[in-house]
C-alpha cells in the first residue's frame, strides 16, 4: 500500500513535470485544428467540422473505432453466450414474463409504463434526426447511434418482456450491425475504386447546409448510426438475457 | 487558473489507478478504468481549448470566426462511445467470473498464484 | 500512391464483419475456410508490399488527404521493409493458429474466426500505420478482439481472472500512451508521426521526457517487459492454445516494434544528445527483465506458463536490442522476433497438442506419457534449441546481431544477460522434453514444488488416439521455418538494409511530408568474425542442455548451501506474482513513475 501510494505521488510529480510545458489552457497553438477550421466548409461543404474531421480527413481512424465497437461488442456476445447448462434450463421456463414466481422485482407502475413506452417514438425520432444531421450541426453516427439503442432499453423498463425479447434478440440486429460496419468499409472500398485513396470522398458534394451535403460524410454518418444503434442493443439484450437468466434460475 | 484543468487530469488518473489498486470488486474496479479514461478526455479537451473560441460549426456563424479545436473533439466522441464498449467487455467478463466463482473480489481469488 | 496499402486492415475486417453478418446461416467449415483464405490473401498482399518496400517505403494517404505545406490533413501508412515484414508474420502466425483450430471449438461457430480475423487487421494496422492516434486505435482494436479471446473459456473462473488482468493492465496501458500522445499533440499540433518528429526538433525538455516515458510505458505494457510483465503468464495459462500462439509469438513483440517505430521517428532527435541516458535505462530494463523471466520460468510447472515466462525474458532480450540504438541491433532484434516468434509458437503448439491428447499441460502430471509421440518430442526439442540461440536457428543471427551492436558501443556484457536467459528458458524447455517426451526423472520434484497445479479444461473434445496432422504440421513447418531462416544466406544484409531505413528519421519525415523519393541503399557487406559468438552460442545450448539433465537427475543439489538462498529469493518472487490485479497495477504505476524519474534524472546529470 505505501509502495503504491509512494509510487503514485511520484507519477504524479513526473505527469505534473510533463503537463507544465503545455501550452496555458485556452492557448490551443497548433496548426492542424486551425488548418480544418479554415478548408473544411470549402472543401467539404459541410458545417460540422468535427464530423467533417471524424469521417473525412481522419476517416481510418473512425473505421477503426468503430471495429473497435463492432469486435467489442462480438467478444461480449461471445463471453456471454448460452453455456450448455444454461440451454436446458431454458427449455424448462417459458417466455420471460412477469408472472414467473422467482422473479422479485415489482412491476412497473402505470405512470412508468405510460412514460417509457410514450418516449419510446420521439427517442426514435429524435435519434434519427441527431443521425442524419451530424454534417450540419453536432451530431452524428455515434451520438445519435447511442440515443436509437436507448429505445428498447425503454421498453425492457417499461416491463414489456416480451416486445423487448422481440426487438432485440432478432436475427436483423446482428445483421444490421454487421451492414452498418460493412457499410462504412464498402464506402471506403468506393473510394478506393474510384479515387485511387481508401476512404477518399467520391460522392456528389451538394450544398452546404443542406442535408445532403458532405457526400460521402453523409453515408458514412448513416452507417456509423445503424452500427452503433445495433451494436448497443446487442450489448444490452447480451447482460439482459444474463440478469434475466440467473434471476429465474433462483438467483447466484 | 490555465493549468487547473491539467492537473485535473493528472489527478482523475492518480485516483483511477488508486480505485484499482485498492478495489474488492471487480464492477467497482472496471469503473475506476472508466476513471482513468475520463482523465484523458479532460487532458485532450483542455489542450483544444481556445479563449473566446466557439464550437467548430459554422452552420450560421461565418468561416474564419474564432473555434476552438475540432481534432481532439472528434477524436474524443469517437472514444467515449468505444471505450463504453470496452467497458461492457471488461464487464462481461466480470459477470461469468461471478457466475462461477461466486465472488467479485480479487483478493478471494487464489488461483493464478506464483 | 499504392492501391494495395490499405489491404492488409480492410480485407480482414470486412470479412469479419461478412462473417458476423453470416453467423447463424453459415456452417463452421465454411467460416474456417473463409477466415484460412483470407488470411492467406492478406499474407500474399503483405509480401507483395515487402517486395514493394524494399525499393522504397510505400505510403498510402487515407481520403487522398495529401500533406499542404509541411501540415498532415489526414492519415497516412508509411510501409518500410521492417513494417511490412512484421505484417507477413503477422499472417503467417494467425495462419498457424487457424489451421491449428480447426479442430477446435465446437460449441460457439463462426464468432471465434471473426475474433481472429478483426485480430489479424488490427495488427497489419498496428505495423503499418505511419500515424499516432492510429497507432493507438489498433492497439485498443488488438486489444479488444485479445481480451475476447483470452477469456473464450467461460467456464473456468481462472479464465475469467487471466482475462481481466490481462484487460485492466493493457487498458491502463492504452490510457497511458493516449496520455502521452496528447502530450505531443498539446506541444506540436499535430498527430502524424513524421510531422510531430520534425516539429518536435532538437529541443528536449519535461514534456518530452514525460511523453517518452508515458508512451514507451504504455507499448512497454503490451510487450511485457518487466515490472509491466505480470499479467502475461495469466493471461497464457487460460487463453486457448491458437491464441496462446499469437499472444507470444507477435502481439507481445509488436509492443516492441511500437516502441522501436515512435522513438526513431518522433524522440530520436530531441534524445540525440542523451542517447547514453535512454540505452542505460533501456539496457537495465531489459537485463532485468530477462533474467526475471528466465528465472520464473524454470520454477513452473503448468508448460503454459513456463512458455509465457520464457517469453518475458526474450522480450527482456530484445529490449536490450532495442537499447543498443545502433542498426546492427535493430537488425539482430528483427531476427531474433522472426526466430523466437517461430519456435515459441512452435512450442505452444506442441503444448496445445498434448492438451488435446492428454486433457493437460501439467508437466509433473504429463510425466512420460508422450513416449510415443516422439516426432511431436523432434518438434519441441528443435524449438527449445532455438530457444537457446542454436547455431542454425534464425535467433542466433539475431543474437549475434545485437551482441556485436553491444560491443561496438562498449557493452559486451550484455552477452552474459543472453547467456543466462538462454540457458534458463531452454533449460526448462529442455526438461520439459526430457520428462514429458522421455519419461526422465521423478513425477514430484523439489524446484518446481511450489508451484500450484492449474487445473486446465479441455478444449477439444475427440480424446484421439492418433496426432491430427493439422495440428502436428504448422508445429513442424514453423520450427523449420525458424532454420530456414537461420541458415539463408543474404538475409542479415538485407535485414540490416531494412533496420538502417527504420532509423533513417530524417529521411522518413521527407518521404512522408514532401513525397521525396529516397530509394534504399543496402547495406554494405559486413566483416565481422562469426567464431566467438558461434562458441558461446554452442556453449548455451549445452549448458542448456546439462541444466535439464541434472534437474531431471537425482543429483540436484536441492539441500546444497547456496541452495537456501538461492530458494528464498525465488520464493519472494514467485510470491510477487501473485495473481491479484491490484498488485500488478501498483508494479505498473512504480514502473512509469521510475522510468520518470531515473530518465529525468540521467538527463539532467549531463
Amino acid at each position: 500500500m505505501i509502495f503504491f501510494l509512494l509510487s503514485a505521488a511520484v507519477f504524479g510529480g513526473v505527469y505534473l513535470w510533463g503537463l507544465k510545458g503545455l501550452p496555458p489552457m485556452g492557448h490551443y497553438r497548433g496548426p492542424y485544428g486551425d488548418v480544418l477550421n479554415q478548408v473544411a466548409t470549402y472543401e467539404r461543404h459541410v458545417t460540422d467540422i468535427v464530423t467533417a474531421v471524424n469521417f473525412d480527413y481522419r476517416g481510418f481512424d473512425t473505421l477503426g473505432e468503430e471495429f473497435i465497437l463492432f469486435m467489442s461488442v462480438v467478444g461480449g456476445t461471445v463471453l456471454l453466450r448460452r453455456q450448455r447448462e444454461e440451454e436446458k434450463s431454458e427449455h424448462k421456463d417459458q417466455a420471460l414474463s412477469d408472472e414467473s414466481p422467482e422473479r422479485q422485482a415489482p412491476e412497473p407502475s402505470d405512470a412508468t409504463r405510460v412514460l417509457t413506452l410514450g418516449l419510446v417514438g420521439p427517442l426514435v425520432v429524435f435519434g434519427l434526426y441527431m443521425v442524419a444531421h451530424g454534417q450540419l450541426t453536432p451530431g452524428g453516427g455515434f451520438q445519435g447511434g447511442v440515443i436509437l439503442a436507448t429505445a428498447p432499453l425503454l421498453v425492457y423498463l417499461g416491463g414489456d418482456l416480451k416486445k423487448f425479447k422481440q426487438i432485440t434478440s432478432h436475427t436483423l440486429v446482428e445483421v444490421a450491425e454487421a451492414a452498418g460496419a460493412g457499410g462504412y468499409l464498402a464506402i471506403g472500398f468506393a473510394g478506393l475504386i474510384l479515387g485511387g485513396a481508401y476512404l477518399r470522398n467520391v460522392a456528389a458534394l451538394g450544398r452546404t447546409g443542406m442535408i445532403n451535403s458532405g457526400g460521402t460524410i453523409a453515408l458514412i454518418n448513416l452507417a456509423t448510426g445503424l452500427e452503433v444503434a445495433a451494436g448497443f442493443v446487442l450489448l444490452l439484450y447480451a447482460f439482459l438475457e444474463q440478469t434475466l437468466e440467473i434471476r429465474l434460475r433462483g438467483g447466484k | 487558473m490555465s493549468f487547473f484543468p491539467y492537473a485535473v487530469a493528472a489527478w482523475l488518473f492518480i485516483i483511477g489507478l488508486y480505485g484499482i489498486v485498492t478495489s474488492r470488486n471487480f464492477v467497482h474496479l472496471v469503473i475506476c478504468l472508466a476513471v482513468l479514461q475520463s482523465s484523458t478526455y479532460v487532458l485532450l479537451l483542455s489542450i483544444g481549448y481556445r479563449v473566446g473560441g466557439t464550437a467548430p460549426v459554422f452552420a450560421g456563424v461565418p468561416v474564419g470566426t474564432l473555434a476552438v479545436d475540432p481534432v481532439v473533439q472528434a477524436l474524443m466522441l469517437t472514444d467515449i462511445v468505444v471505450e463504453a464498449t470496452v467497458v461492457a467487455l471488461l464487464l462481461a467478463l466480470a459477470l461469468q467470473l461471478h457466475k462461477h466463482a461466486n465472488t467479485l473480489d480479487p483478493d478471494k481469488l487464489k488461483a493464478l498464484e506464483g | 500512391m499504392s492501391t494495395l496499402a490499405p489491404l492488409p486492415v480492410v480485407i480482414p475486417l470486412s470479412v469479419a464483419a461478412i462473417l458476423s453478418a453470416l453467423n447463424k446461416f453459415v456452417g463452421r467449415r465454411l467460416s474456417e475456410a473463409l477466415a484460412i483464405l483470407t488470411t492467406i490473401a492478406t499474407g500474399v498482399i503483405c509480401g507483395e508490399l515487402l517486395l514493394q518496400a524494399r525499393v522504397q517505403p510505400v505510403m498510402h494517404w487515407f481520403g487522398g488527404w495529401t500533406p499542404r505545406a509541411g501540415v498532415a490533413l489526414g492519415i497516412s501508412f508509411v510501409i518500410d521493409p521492417i513494417a511490412a515484414g512484421a505484417a507477413v508474420f503477422t499472417s503467417l502466425l494467425v495462419l498457424a493458429a487457424l489451421i491449428f483450430s480447426l479442430h477446435y471449438f465446437d460449441t460457439v461457430g463462426t464468432l471465434f474466426h471473426v475474433l481472429m480475423l478483426g485480430f489479424l487487421g488490427a495488427m497489419c494496422g498496428f505495423a503499418l500505420t505511419g500515424d499516432l492516434f492510429n497507432l493507438f486505435v489498433f492497439f485498443e482494436l488488438m486489444s479488444a478482439s485479445a481480451f475476447a479471446l483470452c477469456g473464450y473459456k467461460v467456464e473456468e473462473p481462472e479464465s475469467m481472472q487471466g482475462a481481466l488482468n490481462f484487460g485492466i493492465t493493457n487498458t491502463v496501458g492504452a490510457f497511458l500512451v493516449l496520455s502521452g500522445i496528447g502530450l505531443l499533440y498539446g506541444r506540436t499540433g499535430a498527430l502524424n508521426m513524421a510531422q510531430i518528429g520534425r516539429t518536435l526538433g532538437g529541443n528536449l525538455d519535461g514534456l518530452v521526457i514525460t511523453a517518452f516515458v508515458f508512451i514507451m510505458s504504455g507499448f512497454f505494457i503490451k510487450a511485457a517487459v518487466f515490472p509491466f510483465h505480470f499479467w502475461l503468464a495469466d493471461a497464457h495459462a487460460v487463453a486457448p492454445t491458437p491464441v496462446c500462439v499469437l499472444f507470444s509469438g507477435i502481439m507481445v513483440e509488436l509492443g516492441i516494434y511500437a516502441v522501436l517505430r515512435v522513438y526513431w521517428v518522433i524522440f530520436d532527435g530531441p534524445f540525440a544528445a542523451h542517447r547514453w541516458d535512454v540505452r542505460a535505462l533501456l539496457l537495465a530494463v531489459g537485463s532485468i527483465t530477462a533474467v526475471v523471466g528466465a528465472v520464473m520460468c524454470f520454477g513452473q510447472r503448468h508448460i503454459k506458463r513456463l512458455l509465457a515466462f520464457s517469453t518475458v525474458s526474450h522480450v527482456g532480450l530484445l529490449t536490450i536490442g532495442f537499447g543498443v540504438l545502433k542498426e546492427g541491433a535493430l537488425a539482430g532484434v528483427a531476427l531474433y522476433v522472426l526466430g523466437h516468434g517461430l519456435v515459441k509458437a512452435a512450442l505452444f503448439l506442441v503444448a496445445g497438442l498434448l492438451l488435446h491428447r492428454f486433457s493437460s499441460v501439467d508437466e509433473l502430471e504429463l510425466h512420460g506419457r508422450a513416449c510415443r509421440m516422439q516426432a511431436t518430442g523432434v518438434v519441441f526439442f528443435a524449438a527449445a534449441l532455438g530457444l537457446a540461440s542454436t547455431p542454425g536457428f534464425a535467433t542466433f543471427l539475431g543474437e549475434s546481431g545485437i551482441i556485436d551492436g553491444a560491443k561496438g558501443i562498449g557493452q559486451g556484457w550484455v552477452r552474459a544477460v543472453f547467456v543466462i536467459a538462454g540457458v534458463l528458458t531452454a533449460g526448462a524447455v529442455l526438461r520439459v522434453w526430457g520428462r514429458v517426451f522421455r519419461g526422465m526423472g521423478k513425477a514430484e520434484d523439489a524446484e518446481t514444488a511450489g508451484a500450484k497445479k492449474i487445473d486446465e479444461g479441455r478444449e477439444t473434445n475427440a480424446a484421439s488416439h492418433g496426432i491430427p496432422a493439422v495440428m502436428f504440421a504448422p508445429a513442424a513447418a514453423l520450427v523449420l521455418l525458424a532454420v530456414a531462416i537461420g541458415l539463408m544466406p543474404g538475409v542479415k544484409r538485407a535485414v540490416r538494409t531494412a533496420a538502417i531505413v527504420m532509423q533513417d528519421r530524417t529521411g522518413y519525415q521527407a518521404r512522408v511530408l514532401e513525397h521525396a523519393w529516397i530509394p534504399v541503399t543496402p547495406a554494405e557487406e559486413e566483416h565481422t568474425p562469426i567464431g566467438k559468438g558461434l562458441a558461446w552460442s554452442f556453449g548455451t545450448t549445452a549448458a542448456a542442455l546439462v541444466l535439464a539433465f541434472l534437474s531431471l537427475s537425482p543429483y540436484w543439489p536441492s539441500k546444497h548451501v547456496l541452495a537456501r538462498p538461492v530458494a528464498k529469493t525465488v520464493h519472494l518472487l514467485r510470491a510477487i506474482h501473485s495473481g491479484h490485479v491490484g498488485d500488478y497495477v501498483a508494479f505498473l504505476t512504480f514502473g512509469v513513475a521510475a522510468f520518470g524519474v531515473v530518465l529525468a534524472v540521467l538527463i539532467h546529470l549531463r
